[in-house]
């Protein structure tokens, strides 16, 4: 008998009764939070900058130039970006004329490691949705935008569109049918990477981005 | 830390390398401070009791219902996994879980394995196991990684480090890392982890992670951090072996938020981790980054003992947050390190004699003051001092057939429980409670001066020369 045969039939030896299966929509119905697209995106933004990430109110229009200008104050000279998408194509169009270079992710990443564990300062990567209850963003890495992109450059920039906050993580996966099919890898951030290892004292930058930048549309002010 | 060492016999030193820790004001001074403060960060998380009180609730609800289909999720999770391309592996014992890892590192030729955070290749010593043949393990954790290069173990199961004060970790990193100078700037220090370790990430053969949550239906394994070290182990290498115990599988997808949300805000007080990372398969065809093959190794060690147990079986409820830690009262005093058990406080306490057997864990469960703490605040409403006081009775009863536990019946002593019989007798019978009270008042000089670990730090305990009976009487 294999160790999967005696574990499954230890386990099928033991008396157990059916429990009922736990109500986790109700739970959800009677705790509702903020409805609206504007309640939900102050609340997410309240969120995630309390996490220590930045937010800049931004239109589908204006976000290029916003972009520019968040490369241009923190002296960032090249963006890692998706060249197959159309935000990244729109950066790669705005950037090329200012003097920021753009780096398509084009190869697997066994072709250019080194380069994008060291020569990479930020990326530009689209979120899927955000959840407002815990300022978080949903990322869904796929061929396009490989899962590194928001991992390895110590600035990652996310555009988000207000229209996509959902309430609660609950909500955004119900609502989109994550259970009917998942990335390789899709993702929750809620915030530049970080610590309290060292005595509970809060540090920023652990091992993932330092700086985690939020263009969040159709917000403007 | 200490100088009495931990050893496979957890119960044996116990006493010693608790009191190293009680006389040594700066680690109490760490543990209670570090305590202190994920008391008080929790608190902030659950301002309105009815829904702490209802997602609980619900918490338990989810794993209770999940625990009572187990072997028929896990066979879903491998269907599931096996679709997506994850390879599935089973172990019975640590030994045969650390030749599976071994086996695939040594099929990749692998020299260097990044780990992630996993307190399950803690239990199974993984990282003797890989430097026995040649494969270095380097934790990727800040806290792990610091108590790697001081070649000590993790105090706590969440901030394994918290033991240690910033000018010893300063000290530790001037001495270990190359070319770093003397700095306790917690901000410094960090990133000269973050550099150290960003080069281990670029040339790993392997990550290594643990899991927090697996879901049967979609064949996904979940992953809490902040750092983001448990997303590198699992991106950057070309190989990605996941380790989780049998018990920590939901069969929805939907199960995830209620245990998620349960899980941050007890551990750490936040409302979530900055990342949660779900990982449904290894590199697709046309993707250019992520790993190439994914494993998942799931460890039995002793978890169907308890499973066995209806009882008993709330233990493996658990989601490891480390709450009940926190908030214990021995734990706060003594520290992780003197339990000597992969997981330490009221947890390792349930959890540790099933994975070690009672005999190397009898007393363990006597390091408690029933105060009820980790059950109160335990996020799937463990009865965490229910199952204590079942483990005394498991470990202090005599020896029986067909016992519920490997080891039951260790710490028995024929005297003991003699002397408890009489007591109990004596108790149930006013004539008889008369006469020994009689006796013990007339013949308090008969009492030892040395009564074992009482006399050690008080004085000898003696009757008074009259009993309260007598007193009363002669008021009256």
């Amino acid at each position: 008998m294999s160790a999967r045969d005696r574990i499954l039939a230890k386990l099928n030896a033991a008396p157990v009764l059916p429990k009922a299966a736990p109500e986790i929509a109700d739970w959800y119905a009677a705790h509702r939070s903020a409805e609206t697209t504007a309640e939900k995106s102050a609340r997410f933004r309240g969120c995630i900058e309390f996490a220590h990430a930045e937010v800049y109110a931004v239109s589908n229009a204006s976000w290029p130039q916003k972009l520019w200008e968040v490369l241009s104050a923190k002296q960032l000279e090249k963006l890692l970006v998706a060249p197959g998408t159309t935000h990244g194509q729109r950066a790669i169009d705005v950037l090329s004329e200012s003097g920021i270079a753009c780096r398509g992710y084009e190869q697997k990443i066994e072709d250019w490691k080194e380069e994008m564990f060291h020569d990479i300062p930020a990326s530009l990567t689209i979120a899927r949705s955000a959840i407002a209850e815990t300022g978080t963003l949903v990322l869904w890495p796929d061929a396009h935008e490989p899962r590194l992109m928001s991992l390895v450059p110590p600035v990652h920039i996310v555009l988000l569109d207000a229209s996509n906050i959902h309430n609660t993580f609950y909500e955004a996966m119900t609502a989109e049918g994550w259970a009917d099919g998942l990335p390789t890898n899709a993702l929750l951030i809620s915030g530049p990477s970080k610590t309290a290892d060292i005595q509970v004292t809060l540090a920023y930058g652990a091992h993932g981005p330092k700086e985690l930048i939020v263009l969040l549309i159709g917000d403007e002010a | 830390m200490s100088e009495h060492a931990m050893n496979f016999m957890p119960s044996e030193g116990f006493r010693a390398r608790a009191k190293d820790v009680v006389e040594n004001p700066f680690l109490r001074q760490s543990f209670r401070g570090a305590m202190d403060f994920l008391i008080n960060k929790r608190i902030t998380q659950f301002p309105n009791a009815d829904e702490l009180e209802t997602l609980r609730t619900l918490g338990e609800q989810i794993r209770q219902y999940n625990l009572g289909k187990l072997p028929s999720l896990l066979v879903q999770l491998e269907e599931s996994l096996t679709r997506n391309g994850i390879k599935v592996h089973w172990a019975e014992t640590p030994d045969e879980a650390n030749a599976i890892i071994l086996g695939i590192c040594q099929k990749h030729s692998a020299k260097l394995m990044v780990k992630g955070k996993s307190m399950v290749s803690e239990e199974i010593e993984l990282n003797h196991a890989c430097a026995a043949v040649g494969i270095e393990a380097m934790e990727s954790d800040m806290g792990e990684y610091i108590v790697q290069l001081a070649g000590e173990k993790p105090s706590h199961i969440i901030m394994p480090a918290i033991h240690k004060t910033k000018e010893e970790i300063a000290r530790l990193f001037h001495e270990k890392v190359e070319g770093v100078d003397y700095t306790d700037n917690v901000d410094e220090l960090i990133q000269i982890g973050r550099k150290v370790l960003r080069e281990k990430f670029l040339v790993a053969d392997i990550g290594l992670s643990g899991v927090n949550f697996a879901v049967a239906e979609t064949g996904t394994l979940c992953l809490v951090e902040n750092e983001g070290n448990g997303r590198l182990s699992t991106t950057a290498p070309p190989v990605h072996i996941a380790i989780t115990g049998i018990e920590k599988i939901v069969e929805k997808l939907d199960h995830v938020p209620p245990l998620l949300s349960l899980l941050t805000r007890s551990a750490t007080g936040q409302n979530i981790s900055t990342y949660f990372n779900m990982i449904s398969g290894p590199r697709k065809a046309d993707e250019k980054d992520g790993p190439t093959e994914v494993h998942l190794v799931l460890l039995d060690n002793g978890r169907t003992q308890a499973y066995a147990d209806e009882q008993l079986r709330k233990t493996l409820q658990c989601i490891r947050c480390g709450a009940c830690m926190n908030h214990c009262p021995v734990y706060t005093r003594i520290g992780g390190h003197a339990y000597g058990t992969t997981y330490p406080g009221p947890i390792g306490k349930i959890i540790s004699p099933h994975m070690l057997g009672l005999e190397a864990t009898a007393t363990m469960a006597t390091a408690s003051s029933l105060c009820g703490a980790c059950g109160e605040v335990c996020p799937v409403k463990i009865p965490i001092p229910d199952l204590l006081m079942r483990l005394r009775e498991e470990s202090f009863s005599a020896p029986h057939a067909n016992p519920a536990m490997v080891g039951q019946g260790a710490g028995y002593s024929g005297l003991m429980t003699s002397v408890w019989k009489g007591w109990a007798a004596v108790y149930r019978s006013p004539a008889l409670y008369g006469m020994v009270t009689w006796l013990g008042s007339r013949f308090s000089w008969l009492m030892p001066s040395k009564q074992g670990p009482w006399t050690s730090v008080r004085v000898p305990l003696k009757p008074a020369p009259k009993r309260l009976r007598d007193m009363l009487k002669e008021r009256q």
